[in-house]
This record gives C-alpha cells, sequence and structure tokens, in this order.
C-alpha cells in the first residue's frame, strides 16, 4: 500500500445555516485514483472546495502528506501542491488559451520547468497547441475541459481535485476524458475524482466513497463496488 | 492665427488636459476591474498626490531646485505615499465590505472622499496653495504655434508611465494574475495567486498614477487646493466609461479622447469655455446610452 497523501477527518462544513457536510472523511494514497460518487446536492463538489480551501471546514482536519492544512488560505494550499479544477471549468474568459495555461503555473517560479509542462500539456491535447492565440471562450466544451485539466497540470500537482470532468459532453468526448485521466494517473498523477456518471467512475478508480446528505455512506475497493448492483442503482443511478 | 494653427494649438492643449484625464481614468478602470467598485474617492487622491508631491518639492529643491528634476523626484515620492494611502484605504475601508452589496462599498467611497476632501480643506484652510516651480515658459514656436517644453515633458512622462503600466499587465505573469482577478477571483485562488494581494497592487499603482497626475497638474498650473479632485475625478470616470470600465487600453484611450474633444468643443466660435464641463457629461450621458461598454471595453452578462 502507498502512503496516504490527502486525508480528509471528520469535516463538517456549513452554508450559512445548512449543513453541507456531516462529517465526511476520507483518504486518499498516493498513485490512486479515488473517487467521490454521490447524486446532486449530496456534498461532493463542497467536500472538494473544503480540502482546496473555498469553502471553510468548520470542525475535523485536513492534511496534506500529514500537515494540516484546513486553516490554511485557498491561495496557499494551491501551493502547496493541491490542484481543483472545479465544476464548469473556470477557464479565464479574454485570456488566451496559452495565458490560461501559463497562470495555471504561476507559482512555478522557474521559467525552463514552465516551459518544458506547456510542451508535455500541449502533447497530452494537441488542440490546444493549435488554438494556443485563440480568446479560451472560443473553445468548445470539451476543449474547455481540456484547457482547465492542463492548467491544472502545469502547477504540478501533487494532488488533483477533478470535479465532474465529464459534464455536459458528448458520450464520445466522455471517453476521451476519462482515456486521458487514466493516462495522467498511469504518469504518476494521484486524482480524486468527483463524478455523476458512476459506472465511468468505477471503471477507472482504485477506490471510491460514496456521499449521501453530507455524510460517507459506503466505501470499498471500486472493483467491489462495481460488482454491487445494489449500489450502483441505490446511489448512482443508471449511467 | 490661420484654422491650423488654431488646430494644432488645441491639438496639443488636448493632449496635455487628456494626459491628466488618463493617468487619472487608469486608476478608476483598474480598481474597477479587480473589485468592481467605482472608487469616487479616486479624484481626492489626484489632490492628496497634489498636496504630497508639492510638500516633497519642497523638500528636494533644496538639493535638486525646483526645476522638472526637482519635479520628477517629487512625483515619486508622491506616487510612493499615495500608493500606501490607496492600500491602507482598501485594507480598513473596502476590503471588510468586499462581499457586502454593491451599493454599500459605493457608499463607503463617497465617505472616503469627504474624509480626504475635509481633510484638506482642515490642514489647508481652504486656501488655494500656490505650487511655485522653476519650471519656466520656455518653448518652440513653428510659425505661430508654441509649444511649451512643459506641455512636451508632461505629455512624454505620461505616455512612459502608460506604456510601463500597459507592458506590465500584458507581459508579466503578475500582470496577468491581475487580469485574471477581475475575470474569476475563485479560480485565482485554486491557482495559488493571493488575491488580496493582487487587489493591494492594484490600488497601490492606481492611486500612485493618480498622484503623478496630481503633483505634474500642480506643477503646471501652479496652484492647488483641497477641491482640485472633484471635478477631474467625474472626468476621469467620464474617460474611463468612454474606453470601457475595466479597460487598461480603454481609459488611456478615453482620457486622451476626451482632452481632445473638451478642447476642441469648447473652441468652436459659439461654445465658450465655460460650457467645458456640460460638454463632457453630455458626451458621458451620450455615451451611456449608445455605448454602454465603451468604445474597448467587452459586453459582459452579469453571472449570478
Amino acid at each position: 500500500m502507498s502512503e496516504t497523501i490527502l486525508t480528509v477527518d471528520r469535516v463538517t462544513a456549513f452554508y450559512g445555516q445548512i449543513q453541507a457536510l456531516r462529517g465526511v472523511s476520507l483518504e486518499v494514497r498516493k498513485g490512486q485514483i479515488v473517487t467521490l460518487l454521490g447524486s446532486n446536492g449530496a456534498g461532493k463538489s463542497t467536500t472538494l472546495k473544503t480540502i482546496s480551501g473555498l469553502v471553510r471546514a468548520q470542525s475535523g482536519d485536513v492534511s496534506l502528506a500529514g500537515d494540516s492544512i484546513k486553516s490554511l488560505p485557498a491561495h496557499d494550499i494551491a501551493r502547496l501542491g493541491v490542484v481543483h479544477v472545479p465544476e464548469g471549468r473556470c477557464i479565464l474568459r479574454g485570456l488566451s488559451v496559452k495565458e490560461n495555461l501559463e497562470l495555471g503555473a504561476f507559482t512555478v517560479k522557474d521559467a525552463a520547468t514552465r516551459r518544458r509542462r506547456i510542451e508535455e500539456v500541449y502533447a497530452l491535447f494537441p488542440i490546444l497547441a493549435e488554438r494556443r492565440h485563440q480568446d479560451a471562450s472560443l473553445l468548445s466544451g470539451g476543449q474547455q475541459q481540456m484547457l482547465a485539466m492542463g492548467r491544472g497540470l502545469m502547477h504540478g500537482p501533487r494532488v488533483m481535485l477533478l470535479d465532474e470532468p465529464s459534464m455536459g459532453l458528448a458520450p464520445k468526448l466522455v471517453t476521451e476524458i476519462m482515456r486521458i485521466i487514466k493516462r495522467l494517473n498511469e504518469a504518476g498523477t494521484t486524482i480524486l475524482l468527483v463524478e455523476q456518471n458512476a459506472r465511468l467512475a468505477l471503471r477507472l478508480a482504485h477506490y471510491a466513497y460514496v456521499i449521501e446528505n453530507g455524510e460517507i455512506c459506503s466505501q470499498g475497493d471500486a472493483a467491489t463496488l462495481r460488482e454491487d448492483e445494489s449500489i450502483v442503482q441505490a446511489y448512482l443511478g443508471v449511467a | 492665427m490661420s484654422f491650423f494653427d488654431s488646430f494644432f494649438q488645441q491639438l496639443i492643449n488636448g493632449l496635455v488636459l487628456g494626459s491628466f484625464y488618463a493617468l487619472v481614468a487608469l486608476g478608476y478602470t483598474m480598481v474597477f476591474g479587480v473589485i468592481k467598485l467605482l472608487n469616487f474617492a479616486h479624484g481626492d487622491f489626484y489632490m492628496a498626490g497634489a498636496f504630497v508631491g508639492f510638500g516633497a518639492l519642497s523638500l528636494v529643491s533644496g538639493a535638486l531646485g525646483a526645476g522638472w528634476m526637482g519635479i520628477f523626484v517629487a512625483m515619486l515620492l508622491a506616487m510612493m505615499a499615495i500608493g500606501c494611502l490607496g492600500v491602507v484605504i482598501e485594507r480598513i475601508a473596502y476590503h471588510p465590505m468586499l462581499n457586502a452589496p454593491r451599493l454599500s462599498i459605493l457608499i463607503t467611497a463617497l465617505a472616503v472622499s469627504l474624509v480626504l476632501q475635509n481633510a484638506a480643506l482642515a490642514l489647508t484652510g481652504g486656501q488655494y496653495t500656490a505650487f511655485s516651480t522653476d519650471i519656466g515658459f520656455g518653448g518652440f514656436e513653428v510659425g505661430n504655434l508654441f509649444i511649451s517644453h512643459n506641455q512636451i515633458i508632461l505629455v512624454a512622462t505620461a505616455a512612459v508611465l502608460m506604456i510601463a503600466l500597459e507592458l506590465g499587465v500584458s507581459r508579466t505573469m503578475y500582470g496577468r494574475a491581475m487580469r485574471a482577478v477581475s475575470i474569476d477571483k475563485d479560480m485565482c485562488r485554486m491557482m495559488g495567486i493571493n488575491v488580496a494581494g493582487v487587489i493591494a497592487v492594484t490600488f497601490f499603482i492606481g492611486s500612485s498614477l493618480a498622484a503623478a497626475a496630481g503633483t505634474m497638474a500642480g506643477a503646471y498650473y501652479g496652484s492647488i487646493w483641497y477641491f482640485m479632485g472633484f471635478l477631474i475625478g467625474l472626468k476621469a470616470f467620464t474617460a474611463a466609461v468612454i474606453g470601457g470600465i475595466g479597460s487598461i487600453p480603454g481609459a488611456m484611450l478615453g482620457g486622451l479622447i476626451l482632452g481632445l474633444l473638451e478642447s476642441f468643443g469648447t473652441n468652436i466660435e459659439f461654445i465658450g469655455s465655460e460650457w467645458k464641463d456640460v460638454f463632457t457629461f453630455a458626451i458621458l450621458i451620450l455615451v451611456l446610452v449608445f455605448k454602454p461598454t465603451g468604445l474597448l471595453g467587452k459586453s459582459e452578462v452579469e453571472r449570478m
């Protein structure tokens, strides 16, 4: 078993009066793809936001390689290598594809590293190289997802939080994105993947958690969960 | 004077005026860019900059003289001081209001404006202060046309500051981060950008440009007073709107256009210079009616 890189320990979080997380605990081991599954509003995105510091945990703890990051500001958490690729991609409209990618490496001071990484991203997503000088808002949905992931990779993530990368994409593109996630992981990137498309996610992941009403209600090896039709039916819908 | 002499004379006057407007408009537009605030205290940074520049000049004039050399040093000192003032005011007055409704922070800006104006009123007793310098009245004569050295230095200094800003914002990583902050703050945090730091730097730069304009205007026109920031603040706002608020090249362009329009518009036979301000604000209204996004602004759907 590889070492644990990210630990979420009994975290609670609120939006105003509404409790979004009721004591979520999960672990991500180095080199793995861990997936967090659940229906709309179950607390998947909030869990990711609590890890990256956009939402403050009320209680509990989040730690990266053993050190607590719970009370750090979001930009410091990002500097430590926790890269959050948010739902809806959040590409920076008005900036070019290349500028978006370069900003992903904002914390990388070494220009040579930045250049090497951008070439790696272009190799992974040739379409981004082709359209590097265009306004990022002109990209299609799938290309924006590639840009968002490429921008995350520019940072050199220790752990990558991917929030619904397949959302709103045509089936063929979904397959493409999933293939890329697998390749990234094989190249050594640790990934925490949030998905509504449970069957796809379970095919990729090593380990899976299911969240419902802000609580983890089920967990196990992805291969085991995949076989368990009751879980797939009850929590994950039909994908 | 022939028509052409008159034309070029107005062109030069318009460029000088436009340089002041553009420098002040930049602060308006940059602050609007990062925190979507119309900083109505911005004109008062220009006023405060003029007073600090005046004080700094009297300190350095012993060593450097009160010519342009001394004025430049005084201007740099005023830029530092007012830049810091901008950062402090952002911290104590605006920062706590960033998540409050938009109207609250706008009212805060009006309050900051009143505080600065009244502080200056209390300190100066409301009198005009003579900004005496040794910059002289030399210049070139080209035919019937007269261009003073001061006008050239002024326009050139403004141009250097603006080009430096534009290069900094478009070419450096930090400049890119500034533009990114104006687009999506949360995404910037996720990329490791210290958003509060970027906002502070933006206030520093915007306020220091206003101070540069204030010091140069004081030296050029020869007198300063506590209320001098009010009208130029409104006009710089107009310039920023003409160019497209939030756009840095837009603020420069808007400033120059407004300066030229004022200069030419008020020299048409039947419009005297007493109509200058009416002219400016008529333009503001026309722009808001017909092209509210300004010349270089992008139409943006308000995200909820």
